[in-house]
């Protein structure tokens, strides 16, 4: 009996300190986000602010941001071209986004369906090339657009954010090596090509893995700053929006924009936020598995 | 590529003399021993065993890419032309550009005016170019002989050799594979791997910026670069073999702290009885959800000197009106603060990776293990912690590289530093290997040091991560699950 006594009351300890732990800690992680969310609709300007909670309120931020009730001269002369930058990001991502998501599921699919002689030798290949730092051949694929005469160009970000992604390939590969092979078989003494195959029958199994493909490729665009930086240099309206972000706060915009990049980064982060959260349902999905039973 | 899944689409043939599943130089001879006079041509002729045999349009295929390949070696389209190209990987450029004074006929006065000469950075990526090209010649030539001798087969068993027809139909069958990875291949061809060869290369030469194709050419110098990077003394070298340390230093602590608290989180949110279970998942999903530029940027604002935190410390009274807590100030502060932050980044993204992996250990572990009479601890450490690293051993590896290579949060956080220290060549105290090369290569515009290093990153993350990889389960067992 006492023991019993002891051992609840330890549990009631315990959950006291894990609750107080897990509030201590989500406020550690939320407060950060909650700063930007109300800093970007404070009036005073400057990056330093003394207040967490701004005392006075406006959305000013976010309409000089998008530029919105701005004659043509003012639009010229604001730094921050969110609005552009927004339709580039978007524009660029979306093509990317078809690019890559069949890049990646034929590269996946051959990889785990198909058997040839050069598949163990490609997937060693790839394992190899991924581990070179990312950007040590940034300037080799600068001269190799400047040599296309794409320099500074929207269409070099797509092919760079596009051209090697078949090489990411080991999850959709992954998910891939889930679905029994004998389904296949079937459909090949029912008569079916491989490419056949492939279309009807994977692909209307692999929804999750698509879904989390095409998520994937979409969001990659939204994210880079350090290449696009290297293609656009000073052409600002050319940039992206992370790009652009990243550049209202260095040391020579920060005193005037850094409300506005609270502002922007909100803007940027809601449909970034969202898209992740559907990854991750997708993600697990997918590794949960294609045919069940 | 598509061009040798043609000739490979025989149709399955009764035994054949040649064996195709030898290696390639046997497969090579043998059919140059077996093949009759228009496949031994073919050897040279692309394309004329199956033009005589009746498959004109793979014939003409053939052939007339053995003409464009030729006429690009020896004469070239537009600015590419082979020999050229590879007489310049060579020499990388021989015309020094030259400074002369010129007299300008509108104002009368002297100007300077430089004429250019070769550009030797141009004469590298030609010359790479023109490999790559030469490679797929070979394998185009290989593919030819080999269709050669299948059509020849075929006619002396009296059958008709494949149409162009059941070729293509091939493509979608029996030679999907090539269909499916040609364009995903040319795309890694000339983004990925045309770039990575290009900045190989350039770690043998002193492509600099005093020699960078414009302002002079530059050579071929060996492994001078590498000596300079990996020797003690040089300018780089002491601050290489400094920054491997701290690199090295960073990638355990940025690793384990973030896999032990991760682990931490995620039993806590697991525990029994606890409520709003998901509401707590939420809270810390939403700060790994939000782009990370977008936190990491946010938290610099925060810490850096006079930033968010140090005002409002000063508002409440505990900072005086100019102190600070110059959390990015000295070396070791500002140490401790990118591992701290990225613990931030990191902790949540690892509970999510980690809840899954506890909801699936076996449930009747614990329980035998409570019949046993074992507590709590006990079951943590012979139980959940062994599961734990052995399913999480691979995440770890790749996190641990990921580190190594973990560029946003220094860049974005400190940018290196502080540098206070000036025998650290263009570092600053929390630079790691890949800040330094990116530094190097944007405000230096020393390319061939930054490829050394780069090779050098490349070599460390390879050894480590194939010795696990190979040894693990899912490189092994491939098709366990099939």
């Amino acid at each position: 009996m006492r023991k019993e006594r002891s051992m609840s009351e330890t549990r009631r300890m315990g959950d006291i300190l894990s609750y107080a732990t897990l509030g201590i800690m989500s406020i550690l992680w939320i407060f950060p986000i909650i700063v930007i969310i109300l800093h970007s609709f404070k009036v005073e300007n400057g990056a330093y602010y003394k207040n967490i909670i701004p005392t006075n309120w406006t959305i000013d931020n976010y309409t000089r941001l998008l530029r919105i009730g701005m004659s043509d001269l003012e639009k010229e002369q604001a730094y921050a071209q969110f609005d552009k930058w927004f339709l580039n990001t978007l524009f660029v991502a979306v093509i990317v986004c078809l690019i890559s998501t069949f890049f990646v599921l034929a590269v996946s699919y051959t990889m785990s369906r198909l058997r040839f002689k050069m598949r163990r030798t490609f997937m060693n290949v790839a394992l190899i090339l991924g581990m070179f730092p990312g950007f040590m051949s940034m300037i080799a694929t600068y001269m190799i657009l400047k040599a296309l005469g794409l320099e500074q160009t929207l269409t070099a970000l797509i092919l760079v954010y596009s051209g090697g992604t078949g090489l990411g390939f080991y999850v959709a590969k992954g998910f891939f090596d889930t679905i029994p092979k004998a389904i296949d078989e079937a459909a090949w003494i029912d008569g079916a090509t491989k490419f056949q195959v492939f279309t009807k029958i994977t692909m209307p199994l692999s929804k999750p893995i698509i879904v989390y493909t095409v998520l994937q490729s979409f969001s990659g665009p939204w994210m880079d700053f350090i290449f696009v930086n290297y293609v656009m240099g000073t052409k600002k309206e050319k940039y992206t929006v992370a790009l652009g972000l990243y550049r209202m706060i260095d040391t020579a915009h920060i005193g005037e924009y850094y409300n506005q990049f609270c502002a922007g980064a909100v803007l940027v982060s809601i449909p970034l936020a969202a898209l992740f959260v559907a990854m991750q349902k997708y993600y697990s999905e997918g590794l949960s598995g294609a045919v069940k039973g | 590529m598509i061009v040798s899944s043609v000739s490979a689409s025989g149709t399955s043939l009764p035994r054949r003399k040649v064996d195709f599943d030898c290696n390639v130089f046997s497969v090579i001879a043998q059919i140059f021993a077996c093949g009759d006079i228009f496949t031994k041509l073919s050897f040279l002729i692309f394309g004329l065993s199956n033009l005589v045999r009746g498959q004109i349009i793979k014939g003409l295929i053939f052939l007339g890419t053995e003409v464009a390949f030729f006429v690009y070696l020896f004469k070239g389209f537009g600015a590419f032309c082979g020999v050229k190209d590879l007489k310049g990987l060579v020499t990388l450029g021989e015309v020094e550009p030259i400074q002369e004074k010129v007299l300008d006929p509108i104002s009368g006065m002297e100007v300077i005016q430089t004429i250019p000469g070769d550009d030797s950075s141009k004469f590298l990526l030609y010359g790479v170019v023109s490999m790559l090209i030469i490679a797929a010649f070979i394998l185009l030539w290989k593919a030819n002989v080999k269709s050669a001798y299948i059509a020849q087969y075929a006619v002396e068993r009296g059958k008709k050799p494949v149409s162009i027809f059941r070729d293509i139909t091939a493509l979608f069958d029996k030679n999907l594979h090539n269909t499916l990875l040609f364009f995903p291949l040319v795309g890694i061809l000339a983004f990925t791997i045309t770039p990575l060869i290009y900045m190989i290369l350039a770690a043998f030469t002193n492509f600099d910026k005093n020699h960078n194709g414009i302002n002079a050419t530059f050579d071929w110098v060996g492994l001078k670069n590498f000596g300079e990077v990996l020797g003690r003394g040089g300018t780089y070298g002491t601050t290489f073999w400094r920054i491997l340390g701290w690199t090295i230093i960073w990638a355990i602590f940025a690793t384990f702290l973030c896999y032990i608290g991760g682990m931490l989180l995620a039993m806590l949110i697991n525990r029994r009885g606890l409520k709003f279970k998901s509401l707590w998942r939420t809270v810390f999903v939403m700060s790994v959800a939000v782009p990370q530029f977008v936190t990491l940027l946010t938290m610099r604002t925060f810490i850096e000197q006079n930033g968010t935190l140090d005002t409002f410390l000063r508002s409440l009274k505990i900072l005086g009106k100019t102190e600070t807590l110059g959390l990015l100030d000295t070396p070791l502060n500002a140490r401790i603060s990118v591992i701290l932050v990225n613990c931030w980044v990191g902790i949540p993204y690892t509970m999510l990776i980690m809840t899954g992996i506890l909801m699936n250990i076996p449930a009747d572990l614990y329980e035998s293990a409570k019949i046993d009479g074992a507590t709590k601890y006990v079951m943590f450490f012979k139980i959940t912690l062994p599961y734990m690293i052995f399913v999480t051993t691979p995440h770890l590896i790749q996190q641990f590289i990921g580190n190594i290579n973990n560029f946003n949060v220094i860049y974005l956080l400190t940018g290196g530093g502080p540098s206070l220290d000036p025998t650290m060549y263009q570092s600053g105290s929390t630079d790691l290997l890949v800040t330094w090369l990116y530094k190097i290569t944007l405000e230096k515009s020393d390319y061939c040091f930054a490829s050394a290093i780069g090779i050098c990153v490349f070599i460390i993350c390879a050894t480590l991560s194939l010795i696990t990889y190979r040894r693990s389960g899912s490189y092994k067992n491939e098709e366990e699950f099939q």
